[in-house]
């Protein structure tokens, strides 16, 4: 089997300046082209782990790796992540007001080309209709300031149109699904789908609390974190039984260990 | 927070109009401040005897005031009064064509663009040097429809009946002991008449350029804009790093009558060695509309409101501020509008960005007097803050004799967050580009006002690396 996409062994990490570790031996791995649902209660370390994975400067990893097409990117500044090809479509996405989407996308994309190389300013235009168009966005919204008096829909269609305009090589999804409404839900998920059909070689890794999501998106794996570890990993079955009978279950076997 | 060296990538504190020029002035008076001084300059103008006494009671009324207490600290400032030049004057008379400027001083405002800023874009451009003008030009376009675009002298000696009829009714000499100090003293600055109905479309520009070590530049403008008139004056500012403070403490009047526009903008960016104490105030009659652009960027203190007295039914005054504040520097500066007429409106919108050992003070005063029914007013202040020892403050003052009045006001402080450089990096951006996008985004309600090259000077001050060595 070839180098996973990405590779994450015994990482543990904590609130930088705190005790107490939220990640305590995080071991996973993502394949090119597959799509893994993260599931888990409130508190399990879900979230730190994607913030972790995209290199948030309040969190100190004290031990472990995070292999990204075989490289170690600890080392690696958030932005220096961002254009080796890892997104992380943020839970509480922050506002920039009077910035542009348009603008900030454009920026973020020439950040990814050589210095001094820009790209057409047209060609940039083109696609960042076509990708709105994909996720029934307005195309009013590209002049609108990032984030700045979005909706929770809004915010988060803000994310996944990144992600197609920014295209990366690995998507990690931090509760995209919560707060939407069906309606936005369905939009949402079938711009990720489209994206994944698009390049076949993209992974994703998606969070979430609820399994509703999954009904839209087919993951290959399920897996479930409990008190900071991947506590079990399965096919797409997983959800239903965690759907069926909640997370009780795994408690008493995480306990039993 | 972000780091500090991110911080100084972004270039704010960059300063690259530091040059000195070598010049050779006609005439320079002793340092510090008499009746000796004022009698030389006004007699150096070849001024009418009312202007000398109107000087003389002004100095008086200076020295009757004391020093004022709050705003920016002003311990030092008598100190450095005692040093500075009142008066220096450059050369002999003004010139109509760069070609005449003596060529020291027409290279220093090639450097600083001025001459191809005239060319492109302007409708008129003066030039000050020191004390006093050294250039004044306007177009013939607008000549031909009456406008006046003059040095304040040039003002007095060929309009004296329109200079005297508005001349000190706007801002008053004891109005303040700056304004007192500037009727005693004032040299250079300009004298605008906008005739009725007539639209002056593109800017008039006038640059104030002080060279020598403590110096003292007090210009005084007065702007008379008609009936229905309409146009656009844009001053901007610099000087050279000296480690001796400098002083500059202007006085601007401006009569907007009935339905007329005016814009009044500042970019100024003096040196850091430089205290600047302005008064600027409008006159605003009937259906008029005054804006005031003030963008303070260099200086060690400023304080400065520019002020709209709206006097006439549904006069409507806007003042839009931004400020700088890095390390050494306090921008105490606002806006003040005066209700006194039915139906008037105002909106004063502020932005200030503060750095390192900076301090940004937002000072404003929101006044309705009783029977200015129907008055509104709307005051939003915003500052951001780029790192821990930086600091800001407000200071609203609203005063309403109106019950009928509809008053707003809305302040914050924002830190650059670590969330928001967190996002922004997780994008692709470099932590001093991020930064910058954050700045420009928190200025951009400003600086989307601005004509496009100001817009662009603006944006030069937050680009994302250091220029070469400063002057």
């Amino acid at each position: 089997m070839s180098e996973p996409l990405l590779s994450i062994r015994g990482l543990r990490a904590k609130v930088d300046g705190e005790d107490g570790e939220i990640l305590r031996g995080v071991d996973l791995d993502v394949q090119r082209g597959e799509v893994h649902a993260l599931m888990g209660p409130n508190g399990s370390g879900k979230s730190t782990l994607a913030k972790v994975i995209a290199g948030h400067p309040a969190y100190e990893v004290t031990a472990g790796e995070i292999l990204f097409e075989g490289e170690d990117v600890l080392e690696l500044e958030p932005d220096e992540r961002s254009r080796a090809g890892i997104f992380l479509a943020f839970q509480y996405p922050a506002e920039i007001p009077g910035v542009s989407i348009a603008n900030f996308l454009r920026t973020a994309v020439n950040a990814r080309l050589g210095e001094g190389e820009e790209m057409d300013v047209f060609g940039f235009q083109r696609t960042l209709t076509e990708k709105m168009e994909m996720l029934k966005m307005d195309p009013g919204f590209a002049a609108r300031y990032v984030n700045d008096g979005f909706s929770g829909g809004e915010k988060k269609r803000n994310e996944i149109l990144q992600m197609a305009v920014l295209r990366p090589a690995l998507g990690v999804l931090d509760e995209t699904d919560s707060g939407l409404d069906i309606d936005a839900l369905k939009i949402v998920a079938s711009g990720v789908n489209r994206l994944s059909e698009a390049d076949e070689a993209l992974g994703v890794l998606l969070i979430t609390h609820y399994k509703r999501i999954l009904n839209y998106i087919r993951p290959d794996r399920v897996h479930v974190m409990m008190a900071g570890r991947i506590a079990e990993s399965g096919g797409a079955s997983l959800a239903d039984k965690l759907e069926a009978e909640g997370y009780d279950w795994l408690h008493r076997a995480v306990a039993a260990v | 927070m972000p780091r500090n060296e991110t911080i100084t990538e972004l270039g704010l504190d960059e300063y690259k109009y530091g040059f000195v020029t070598e010049d050779q002035p006609v005439f320079k008076a002793v340092p510090g401040l008499s009746e000796d001084i004022v009698r030389q300059i006004s007699h150096h103008k070849e001024e009418p005897d009312w202007m000398l006494e109107f000087r003389l009671k002004a100095l008086e009324v200076y020295y009757s005031k004391p020093m004022p207490k709050w705003g920016g600290d002003l311990s030092k400032l008598e100190d450095t009064l005692d040093e500075i030049y009142f008066y220096l004057k450059p050369q002999d008379q003004m010139e109509r064509s760069w070609d005449d400027v003596p060529q020291e001083i027409k290279d220093t405002f090639e450097k600083l663009g001025i001459p191809e800023a005239e060319r492109k874009a302007l409708a008129g451009v003066g030039a000050q040097y020191e004390s006093e003008m050294v250039y004044h030009s306007l177009k013939e376009q607008w000549e031909e429809q009456g406008v006046i675009f003059e040095s304040i002298e040039d003002g007095l000696a060929k309009h004296p009946e329109l200079f005297r009829q508005y001349f000190s009714t706007v801002v008053p000499t004891h109005d303040n002991k700056f304004a007192a100090l500037n009727s005693a003293v004032w040299s250079g600055g300009s004298f605008v008449y906008i005739p009725k109905g007539v639209k002056v479309e593109i800017p008039l520009q006038a640059y104030f350029r002080v060279n020598a070590e403590r110096m003292g530049q007090f210009e005084r403008t007065l702007i008379i804009c008609e009936e229905g008139a309409e146009a656009h004056y844009i001053e901007g500012c610099t000087a050279p790093v000296y480690s001796t403070d400098s002083f500059h403490s202007g006085v601007i009047e401006i009569v907007v009558k009935k339905g007329a526009r005016f814009r009044y903008t500042t970019i100024q960016n003096w040196s850091n060695n430089m205290y600047n104490l302005v008064t600027q105030r409008a006159l605003v009659h009937e259906e008029a509309k005054m804006e005031w652009l003030d963008g303070n960027l260099g200086s060690k203190l400023t304080m400065k409101y520019p002020s709209c007295y709206l006097v006439g039914e549904r006069a409507h005054g806007e003042i839009l501020s931004i400020a700088y504040a890095g390390d050494g520097q306090h921008q105490d500066t606002g806006g003040k509008v005066i209700h006194a007429a039915p139906n008037t409106t105002s909106q004063i919108t502020s932005k200030s960005i503060s750095k390192g050992l900076g301090r940004s003070s937002y000072r404003g005063l929101c006044k309705v007097y009783d029977g200015a029914e129907g008055a509104k007013s709307n005051v939003e202040c915003d500052a951001l803050l780029l790192d821990e020892t930086s600091r800001t403050d407000t200071y609203p003052y609203i005063e309403i004799d109106e019950n009928t009045a509809s008053i707003g006001h809305e302040a914050t402080v924002s830190k650059v967050g670590d969330e928001q450089l967190f996002y922004l990096m997780s994008r692709g951006l470099d932590e001093a580009e991020a930064m910058a996008m954050i700045v420009r985004g928190f200025i951009e309600p400003v600086a989307k006002e601005l004509p496009l090259e100001y817009a662009i000077e603006l944006n030069r001050l937050i680009e994302l690396e250091m220029e070469g060595s400063v002057g």
